[in-house]
């Protein structure tokens, strides 16, 4: 598949603006549990949701490029029965308006408490905002993966490790992203989001190693015998109906050359999962504030490339009626 | 139920693209146009089109075998290009079950495209919406046209008849019958689509000829006796 930018921005902006969300609830609710500190509301919680919120529309203005007609954009919510993509659109503005709900509420420190539960855990407005939030983030990830996850014949992207990726990359550099955040505003949580950021990095890196040896692995179900119907071993395409091109042939390959590709490869193993932990680990000691700012740098860089080869990896069948110009 | 199809038989398609010319033809300045083109008369020219025909050698020199394929939508019954459209401007018409796509509502996110094993559809560069062969829904639904025009463009344009069109769930159409008694076949059977069009097979043409019907076992001449042999000379080798 050609691996559009507009798509790779959306992809992994919203995945970041979704973990950091997320990371945010959960440190609510360490502190709920007197497992952390409080925070200051104002310029913890709210500054660090008003940052989830403009990755989360940075993605969406860039999701606005791969259309060709983006005034429309509003139609794409009409087929939420059937359709991922119109699930996706109705629920990315969903949490954008929880996100935005749980920064406002925590800037403007209505947090006194609702009620409690069993006189022990105060529940107030941001805590529920927060968990109806992280609901719709968790949904959000499964629904941006089930695009890809969903097309049956794209069989690199058919499996649950699909979302499983999405949803363990998002969470890392979500995660990455709060412990770079608590570093820049002098918060003492680095070591806490920066301990996650390494625990989902390291099961992200697990979970794409697994699926990278599937797709190594794969044997497609569709052969150009299927594909013409002509069972013979020995067919070769001699002309496919153009000489210049059409939509197939750009929107279907990469056009990157092998060495390209395995450049990319080698770039995202790095920049995703070994180089973030070590500027994480070395923060530690340095305490620099620059360090998890450059570890969620490299790691977005990282994910960026990911993306890019998640797109250059699968192999769409339609390609098998495009094999040669001759 | 009905289903609109297009049977193809590679038997017959000589691979003149007389199809593609007559479909571009048509639909680019009809209800489904404009199919637009980029460099048309310059280097790399590309643009929209319904209809391909592409080759293939099947084989080994010298056995081989030269296939035309034309290509165009296969209208399939299980369509999985309509559930993913997330405005519902890709449908499959209830009546005839030809699949289309309302230009006025495609937002061009290509994720029809996506989800189409076949690449039948093509997104327009110009107009930024996906399209896709109507299998001319402008004559085949259209009443004031004369019953024999109501084909599509392709099928009337044939100069081999290897494009055959009509209802494949009418067990007794041309169509059908076709399918049924000259192995048609599906494209991709593998992804339970069910396209509605079928392709039939290339067919070898053979004639079975026993020893006993080249030489006739029942021959007159055989009953008769030797012809007398040459024994010296006769009365006509001698006079003149």
């Amino acid at each position: 598949m050609h691996p559009a930018f507009s798509v790779i921005f959306l992809t992994t902006l919203i995945g970041v603006g979704q973990g950091l969300f997320l990371a945010l609830v959960t440190g609510q609710v360490y502190s709920l549990a007197n497992l952390l500190q409080p925070q200051d509301s104002i310029r913890f919680y709210a500054m660090g949701s008003a940052l989830s919120l403009m990755f989360l529309v940075a993605g969406l203005l860039a999701s606005f490029f791969h259309l060709g007609h983006p005034e429309r954009a509003w139609r794409s919510a009409a087929k939420w029965r059937t359709s991922w993509l119109s699930r996706e659109i109705i629920v990315l503005p969903l949490l954008m308006l929880f996100v935005a709900l749980y920064g406002l509420v925590h800037y403007f420190g209505l947090t006194t408490p609702l009620f409690t539960i069993q006189g022990v855990i105060s529940v107030d407005g941001s805590l529920i905002l927060g968990v109806l939030g992280a609901l719709a983030a968790f949904a959000l990830y499964f629904c941006t993966a089930m695009i890809y996850a969903s097309i049956k014949f794209i069989e690199e992207w058919h499996s649950p490790l699909t979302l499983i990726n999405f949803t363990l990359f998002g969470l890392s550099s979500g995660f990455m992203l709060a412990a770079a955040f608590s570093a820049w505003s002098g918060v003492d949580l680095v070591g806490f989001y920066g301990t996650w950021a390494v625990i989902f990095t390291f099961a992200a890196g697990v979970s794409r190693w697994l699926s990278l040896r599937r797709n190594h692995n794969l044997v497609h179900k569709s052969t150009l015998q299927t594909a013409i119907g002509i069972r013979h071993n020995q067919i070769e395409q001699k002309s496919q109906g153009f000489m210049g091109g059409s939509f197939n042939t750009r929107e279907f390959f990469h056009g990157a050359s092998a060495g390209t590709v395995r450049l990319v490869y080698g770039f995202f193993l790095l920049a995703v999962f070994v180089l973030p932990v070590l500027l994480l680990g070395a923060s530690y000691w340095l305490a620099s504030p620059y360090l998890p700012v450059t570890a969620f740098v490299v790691q977005y860089l990282g994910l960026m490339a990911e993306r890019w080869y998640f797109f250059v990896e699968a192999q769409h069948p339609q390609n098998l009626y495009y094999q040669s110009m001759a | 139920m009905t289903q609109m199809a297009l049977v193809i038989d590679l038997n017959v398609c000589v691979g003149c693209h007389a199809c593609v010319t007559s479909c571009k033809e048509w639909n680019t300045s009809g209800w489904a146009g404009p199919l637009t083109d980029h460099r048309p008369y310059d280097k790399d020219p590309t643009g929209t089109f319904f209809n391909r025909v592409q080759t293939f050698e099947v084989g080994e020199f010298p056995r081989t075998e030269t296939v035309h394929f034309p290509k165009s939508c296969l209208h399939c019954e299980e369509p999985p290009c309509v559930p993913v459209c997330p405005t519902g401007a890709s449908y499959k018409r209830e009546d005839n079950g030809v699949v289309l796509v309302d230009y006025d509502k495609c937002i061009g996110c290509k994720y029809c495209s996506w989800a189409c094993p076949y690449g039948m559809r093509e997104l327009d560069e110009y107009q930024k919406v996906m399209k896709k062969c109507t299998l001319c829904i402008d004559r085949i639904a259209n009443d004031t046209l004369p019953e024999a025009e109501r084909k599509p463009a392709c099928v009337l344009a044939c100069p081999t008849s290897a494009r055959l069109f009509g209802d494949v769930h009418d067990p007794d159409s041309e169509v059908s019958m076709a399918i049924r008694e000259q192995g048609g076949y599906q494209l991709m059977p593998e992804w339970g689509t069910k396209p509605a069009n079928h392709y039939l097979p290339r067919r070898k043409t053979r004639i079975q000829i026993f020893e006993d019907e080249l030489e006739r076992a029942d021959n007159p001449l055989k009953k008769e006796a030797p012809l007398p042999a040459a024994e010296g000379e006769t009365l006509d080798d001698v006079s003149f």
